[in-house]
């Protein structure tokens, strides 16, 4: 009976898909239409193979086909985003490459979001909901709860990474920097995200562990907060049903502060909160010892909370914002160094006494890098928060530096030392298929990420520095197109970097792929435990 | 008064007030007297259960006991 229910709803959600296109106002519009009619009808014809089918499900088993999933996704997705990263960089360095043919959908301004929005929510994304579903399960000892609604969550969001890539190329955006799906996106991801929530808080109270493990105060805390964000965030009215344009409900310098309260906070709680879980799970699980100070992790998660969401305003030194609210901003931003390096040392620290791990686990290596870098970035971000830092650094290229330390660094770093974690055990082979390549994949990233952001610090302090140079005569010395002309030699190095980097994530593919195709299967006790 | 004004004044009064309370109170709550047992019980947590979920029934091996 739910299965012909399933049927009518996708049968109409295609049709109206169809009838919207047609009568689509905008190209982008059109195109995610015809995206939307071709992902029901496919889901239609799955439910319509298996309808009626009695489907029996294992309580004594993790569901784990979401995870595995999850896994290839972040892979794919991955490469996508450093894909269109390194060219980018490379039309920055090299503008030839903003092709004639592809005017308008294969240009810089196209792309870039593309870009950001790819490693964010599709490879940051994916990591995210991956290591919810596996950390969730097993720190309660408690199946998925909600049965297929975590398969939904999956495919809802790879479908929102379709349309929002399809939409920026052909233009439709909100103009909001890492917010710029427009509103039926923005809906469409609520629902996704909603049914997310509604999946790992279903498993917490069902847990059979009396205690919720500090990890799942992270994610939690992520997934709260990105709701709220997104949803202040994102007050728009459509101009039509059929157009993807829209008018913000706020303007002026409110919409702006709303805007980096949410900008800023997408990373601190997105990319921190979200995978500082990931961290207090995976590091003390690879070093097999656990966490270095269970207190020290509840005060980093308290402090982290409460001080984070205070930070956006240093987006907006010297605008029309307040001072009372930028100078707000900076002293939050600078208290919270403190709760970032109590977690950095909570990592590392994890390590005490395992120490030797370091020269004969490539994996624990990228892990501890990649807190390494968490450190660096969040002493890096307050500093450049202060007003006369940010006079300087503000609009040049070292923001793009710190950005890139951080999620290239961080982000990166700790999701792929997850993805060698999780490959193993949820495919059940013995180890991963090469520790060399492992360390390929280290050395090609760390030296990638290293060039990247000098060549940022360079570029960026120079720009600033050349922005504001003044003659005897109080006329400023450069053009700004001096400016770009002497970055020229930087943005090649940073295209450098970006290849590394994704040369290393190659090579993690084929490992991984490796892993599951040749390696032998591990022996378990698991079949030899009786079903109960 | 006008609405932003109330909010504005509330906000860096009471609200602030109470938040930093209940900050504190949460530090002071993670040192509280007896609480490394517990906190020792659940950093080792992530080490059982890897395999598969707990048994539906309480049975007692898999549940942490408390004094």
């Amino acid at each position: 009976m739910w299965d012909y229910v399933k049927l009518v709803v996708l049968g109409v959600i295609a049709i109206s898909a169809a009838i919207a296109a047609n009568y689509a106002r905008d190209m982008a519009y059109m195109v995610n239409a015809v995206v939307v009619m071709i992902a029901a009808a496919i889901t239609f014809l799955v439910v319509l193979r298996t309808a009626g089918e009695v489907r029996t499900v294992n309580k004594n088993e993790y569901m784990d086909g979401v995870v595995r999933a999850g896994v290839i996704a972040t892979s794919f997705w991955g490469i996508v985003g450093f894909l269109a990263g390194v060219f980018i960089a490379s039309q920055l360095a090299w503008p030839q490459l903003n092709f004639e043919f592809l005017q308008g959908v294969g240009n810089y301004g196209r792309l870039r979001p593309l870009h950001t929005s790819a490693v964010i929510f599709a490879f940051g994304g994916n990591a995210l909901i991956m290591s919810i579903f596996y950390i969730v399960q097993r720190t309660t000892a408690t199946r998925l709860w909600g049965g297929n609604l975590a398969w939904f969550v999956f495919w809802g969001w790879q479908l929102m990474i379709v349309l929002a890539a399809t939409s920026y190329i052909f233009g439709g955006t909100q103009g909001k920097e890492y917010a710029e799906t427009v509103w039926y996106i923005d809906l469409w991801i609520v629902v996704v995200w909603l049914s997310l929530l509604a999946v790992f808080m279903g498993t917490l109270i069902q847990r059979k562990e009396p205690h919720i493990y500090v990890a799942n105060w992270f994610l939690l805390a992520m997934i709260i907060t990105i709701a709220m964000l997104h949803l202040v965030n994102n007050m728009a009215i459509p101009v039509s049903i059929f157009g993807s344009q829209s008018v913000q409900v706020t303007s002026g310098v409110q919409d702006a502060m709303i805007q980096w309260w949410y900008g800023h906070n997408a990373v601190g709680f997105f990319l921190t909160a979200g995978f500082l879980g990931m961290m207090y799970y995976f590091v003390p699980k690879q070093a097999e010892r656990p966490v270095f100070s269970y207190k020290l992790s509840i005060i980093h998660f308290w402090a982290l909370i409460f001080l984070y969401i205070w930070a956006g305003p240093h987006h907006l030194h010297y605008t029309a914002l307040p001072d009372w609210a930028s100078t707000l901003g900076m002293v939050f931003s600078v208290i919270l160094w403190m709760p970032s390096w109590g977690g950095m040392i909570n990592g590392l620290m994890t390590l005490s006494g395992a120490w030797d791990k370091l020269r004969t686990d490539p994996v624990i290596r990228m892990m501890v890098v990649s807190i390494g870098f968490y450190g660096m970035s969040t002493f890096e971000g307050p500093m450049m928060s202060i007003k006369a830092v940010n006079s300087l650094s503000h609009y040049t290229d070292w923001t793009i530096g710190h950005v890139h330390s951080g999620a290239l660094g961080w982000n990166g770093m700790i999701t792929f030392g997850a993805l060698y974690f999780l490959t193993p055990r949820l495919w059940n082979r013995d180890g991963l298929y090469s520790l060399k390549l492992v360390s390929w994949h280290f050395w090609l990233a760390t030296i990638g990420i290293v060039l990247y952001a000098s060549a940022m610090w360079v570029s960026g302090i120079m720009e600033g520095l050349m922005w504001r140079e003044v003659d005897a005569n109080g006329y400023l010395v450069n053009a700004f197109a001096d400016t770009v002309a002497a970055k020229y030699p930087m943005y090649v190095v940073r295209m450098l970097g970006g290849l590394m980097f994704l040369s290393g994530a190659l090579i993690m593919c084929y490992n991984l792929w490796m892993t599951v195709r040749a390696q032998p299967a591990r022996v378990t006790s698991h079949a030899a435990v009786p079903a109960e | 008064m006008e609405t932003y004004s109330f909010l504005r004044q509330f906000a860096d009064s009471w609200a602030l007030l109470a938040l930093f309370l209940i900050f504190v109170g949460v530090i002071f709550w993670a040192f509280r007297p007896g609480s490394r047992r517990l906190h020792d019980e659940a950093a080792n947590s992530i080490f059982r259960h890897d395999k598969m979920p707990a048994p539906d029934d309480d049975s007692p091996q898999t549940h942490v006991k408390e004094a």
